[in-house]
């Protein structure tokens, strides 16, 4: 009996990556924790320490960003309100996608694909504020190659930004595949891994603009800067005080 | 594509579930077998071309003010030799060994996304020939592995050279996090009816830890690379000192990860250590809990360390303390293992097969090199060390002496199990001693150049600096090396035709691996085996009382040289064991699909484009590289094709 449940287990278990629909059965597995779902996770903690680099680089050259080269500098060029308003925008999406999967795991198809769309539009709101305050920035002289402000801004929001596209563009396609009746009750585990994802993005952009936009800018003197420079050797102390 | 038709020979009655063949099958595999098969056979011509890039700085080296080599092509030669032999001969050639043993270990049908793992195969193929490319267009990356800025900046190398280096990289960054997530999630989700984690062989739990420990390493080199890309491609300056950024950034970000790195190399030759040596010890691991703990150490500990590659850059005093300290504490988990394998050893009917010899050969070489890690921690002594021999000496004993002699080791243990055939023990033998001479003559003496003062990275020395001698015998001792590996060629090429058949089981070994078939069907496991102990065919075997000392046959190359008192399996039920499953009884496997191959290939396209100055869509100041849209294209393709692919035929 245990063999043929084994069996069962191995044969449902393999291949089942992907595939945007159409699973009733998710199957048993050793940690009964569908393997998609798994992957999603494991894939966050890897994002993780990738948005983790970048962030430590525009940590590192943050006391560099008002000192060197020229101008325009984080102190008079960030619009707190215009971001905050966007910031806003962006976790009210992590609620409509909660709505969206709420609604396609009762079963309500047309509720899951009105929240799915408002995700994808709130979504779509935050990118394309986003391509506005970067024109506007531009136009105001910061560019990539201004100064190390530019430089890290423009990385940091960036790859931060390319994640939200990404995310938009798979929400639409659940969408799509919603529209073709594709995306039922029993697929919420699709829905439910794109909304992981989507979560995730959400909150690393809390932690971006409470660094990039909210911690105010203080204009340092030269040495100080330097003193800021060794950031990482303070994360090597950090680290030495939990080995010891 | 709803399926391949696989070929059923007419003359079988019963048409019986064959591995399809030809080109094509391998171009669309997903089976986890033969992409560890791909894996392994090009890795291993990766490793003759980081070989033969090793001969040459040798040879340019035999006698001082040689001119074998130029200075540059010399940079070139050090720079593709590390990087070859780092990102394209040893993590693949583990990743091989996952890839084929890890799921047979496991009792598993397959790895939990079969395509996204032939996935991980095409786009690591697609970063090996992005970075070997760079020999077709004369621009060969020459600022060295480590790739430290400014070396890689516009105005130190103008050429496409470091491009290449960064974007093949970046490439085989990507496999290897897709093919890491893969089997973190087969080994936490597929492990067959009552194998529990701390049932899993210990190669199994290197395939795991190592995995781990490369998802989150690979993004700190990720976004390394990616403000290298910025700065080389739109002019940033996060590595360029005069425009207020900082060289040091890219040392900090490349040792997070570079030192994670070292033991992403080294842990997969630690598991292989722990199946080899209990099968000819004929005793179980000595340890096995602590074995797993001291794993999982080595990694934890292994991201707190990176700064000991930096102790010359002025850190300070406390941070370099610190690091030290850290560095230090490695080796007692390592220590820890080191004991064990002795404590494996101890009082076991010892057989030196070729295999064992090269697994004690790994733990005694690689203690060599952890010895000489210790004394580098030592921030002063380092000072003196540091860009000498002695580090090239040291690194090498563990990459070489701990991780290829594992690898070699493995080959000759697993090989029955992938081919049905033994390799030849004699040749075997000559193999390892000749590995074994020629390693320690070329890297010991590696350690009496540094101590008097000879610099790495130097294509050439002076006839006075008294380095001459001890010269002449490392290269001579790498072209003995290099004659050991071609007997280890020329035994793989003869065993594969002549070699003895090898039977399901020919080292009697406890693990899941050896219970079914060899070469195994597709399926592996024609029942899903439901396991009660850790080393499972000892105890179908011999009973529970099979970690009794003595209890165990001793068997090599399948035969029992001394027999315990325990009975065979019965005639009867290894028959059904082996009977061939029928293509109409329910064993779902996966579609063969070609969709990763596509993906991979459109990966491939978006990152050459920026290497070349045309084809380019100029629209005002914008220069898009022509390849890399067509390649966004391509992968789109790809990855909507697989996400819509059923994975299997429907009934």
């Amino acid at each position: 009996m245990a063999q043929a449940i084994a069996e069962q287990t191995q044969a449902a278990g393999i291949g089942h990556e992907g595939t945007g629909h159409g699973h009733a059965d998710h199957p048993p597995t050793s940690l009964g924790i569908n393997h998609r779902k798994l992957l999603m996770w494991m894939f966050l903690a890897s994002d993780c320490m990738f948005f983790g680099s970048l962030i430590a680089t525009y940590m590192i050259y943050r006391g560099r960003t008002e000192t060197v080269g020229n101008g325009p500098f984080p102190s008079n060029i960030l619009d707190i309100p215009y971001t905050s308003v966007s910031a806003f925008v962006l976790l009210m999406s992590s609620l409509t996608m909660v709505l969206s999967l709420g609604a396609l795991q009762r079963g309500d198809l047309r509720g899951s694909r009105v929240w799915l769309l408002a995700t994808a539009l709130l979504g779509t709101i935050f990118v394309g504020g986003q391509f506005f305050e970067f024109t506007d920035f531009y136009h105001q002289g910061l560019s990539l190659q201004q100064n190390m402000f530019g430089a890290t801004f423009f990385t940091l929001t960036g790859f931060h930004g390319a994640h939200v596209t990404i995310g938009i563009i798979w929400l639409l396609t659940l969408l799509f595949v919603s529209l073709r009746g594709g995306l039922k009750q029993e697929d919420s585990l699709d829905l439910e891994i794109a909304g992981l994802y989507w979560h995730f993005v959400d909150i690393v952009w809390v932690v971006i603009f409470t660094l990039v936009y909210l911690l105010p800018y203080k204009q340092m003197p030269k040495e100080g800067a330097e003193h800021a420079l060794n950031l990482l050797g303070t994360g090597a102390h950090i680290i030495a005080t939990i080995f010891f | 594509m709803a399926s391949i038709a696989r070929p059923t020979t007419q003359t079988i009655a019963r048409p019986v579930i064959q591995a399809p063949s030809g080109l094509w099958s391998w171009l669309t595999t997903i089976d986890h077998k033969r992409i560890g098969l791909l894996y392994g056979v090009t890795a291993f011509i990766l490793f003759l071309v980081g070989g033969i890039e090793a001969l040459l700085i040798r040879t340019q080296l035999i006698v001082p003010q040689n001119g074998v080599l130029t200075a540059d092509q010399y940079n070139s030669m050090f720079t593709m030799h590390g990087t070859t032999m780092i990102f394209l001969a040893i993590m693949p050639l583990s990743s091989a060994l996952f890839n084929y043993i890890m799921p047979l270990q496991i009792g598993a049908r397959d790895v939990a996304f079969p395509r996204l793992n032939a996935f991980s195969y095409w786009v690591f193929l697609a970063g090996a020939v992005i970075l070997n490319m760079s020999w077709l267009f004369g621009t060969v990356p020459s600022q060295g592995w480590y790739g430290y800025a400014p070396l890689t900046d516009n105005s130190w190398n103008p050429t496409r050279a470091v491009d290449f280096w960064m974007i093949g990289l970046q490439v085989l960054g990507v496999a290897s996090i897709a093919a890491s997530l893969n089997f973190i999630v087969t080994i936490l989700n597929l492990r067959a009816p009552g194998v529990t984690m701390m049932r899993l062989p210990i190669f199994t739990w290197a395939t795991l830890i190592t995995s781990i420990m490369i998802v989150l390493a690979f993004p700190s080199l990720t976004v390394g690379l990616i403000l290298l890309m910025m700065d080389r491609f739109t002019g940033t300056h996060f590595y360029a000192p005069a425009a207020g950024g900082d060289p040091l950034l890219w040392q900090h970000l490349f040792w997070i990860f570079g030192h994670p790195e070292v033991y992403i190399m080294i842990l997969p030759a630690f598991g292989i250590a722990s199946e080899i040596i209990p099968v000819f010890s004929r005793k179980p691991l000595f340890g096995y809990a602590v074995m797993v703990y001291a794993l999982a150490a080595i990694a934890f500990l292994g991201f707190g360390v990176w700064a000991h590659h930096m102790f010359t850059t002025g850190l300070g005093p406390t941070v370099n303390s610190v690091f030290a300290s850290s560095t230090m504490l490695i080796a007692v988990p390592t220590g820890v293992k080191i004991f064990n394998w002795l404590g494996t050893m101890w009082l076991g009917h010892l057989r030196f097969t070729s295999a064992m010899l090269f697994a004690v050969g790994m733990v005694s070489m690689f203690t060599i090199g952890g010895i000489s890690g210790v004394m580098e921690a030592v921030v002063p002594i380092d000072q003196h060390q540091n860009d000498s021999y002695l580090v090239i000496a040291h690194f090498h004993y563990v990459l070489f002496g701990g991780s290829m002699f594992a690898i070699l080791g493995a080959i000759y243990y697993w090989f029955p199990k992938f081919s049905g055939r033994l390799l030849n023990e004699k040749l075997g033998v000559w193999n390892f001693w000749l590995t074994f001479i020629g390693f320690n003559a070329t890297f010991f003496p590696m350690h009496f150049l540094g101590l008097e003062g000879m610099p790495r990275r130097y294509y050439s020395y002076g006839d006075h600096s008294g380095w001459a001698f001890w010269n002449h015998i490392v290269s001579f001792g790498s072209y003995l090396l290099a004659a050991s590996i071609l007997v280890f060629l020329y035994n793989v090429a003869r065993s594969l035709q002549h070699g003895e058949i090898a039977g399901d089981n020919p080292w009697d070994a406890p693990t899941l691996e050896w219970s079914i078939p060899s070469p195994p069907p597709p399926y592996n496991f024609r029942e899903i085996p439901t396991v009660t102990h850790r080393d499972p065919l000892w105890a179908a075997k011999y009973g529970e009382g099979h970690a009794e000392e003595q209890a165990l046959d001793v068997t090599v190359g399948g035969k029992t040289i001394a027999r315990s008192q325990a009975p065979d399996e019965s005639p009867a039920r290894e028959a059904a064991r082996r009977d061939p499953v029928e293509e109409n009884t329910h064993i779902h496997m996966p579609n063969p699909s070609y969709y990763p191959l596509i993906a991979a290939f459109g990966l491939f396209l978006l990152s050459v484009g920026p290497l070349f100055d045309e084809p380019r869509i100029h629209y005002e100041s914008l220069h898009l590289p022509l390849f890399s849209i067509i390649g966004i294209i391509v992968l789109l393709l790809g990855v909507y094709g697989w996400s819509f692919e059923p994975a299997e035929t429907p009934e």
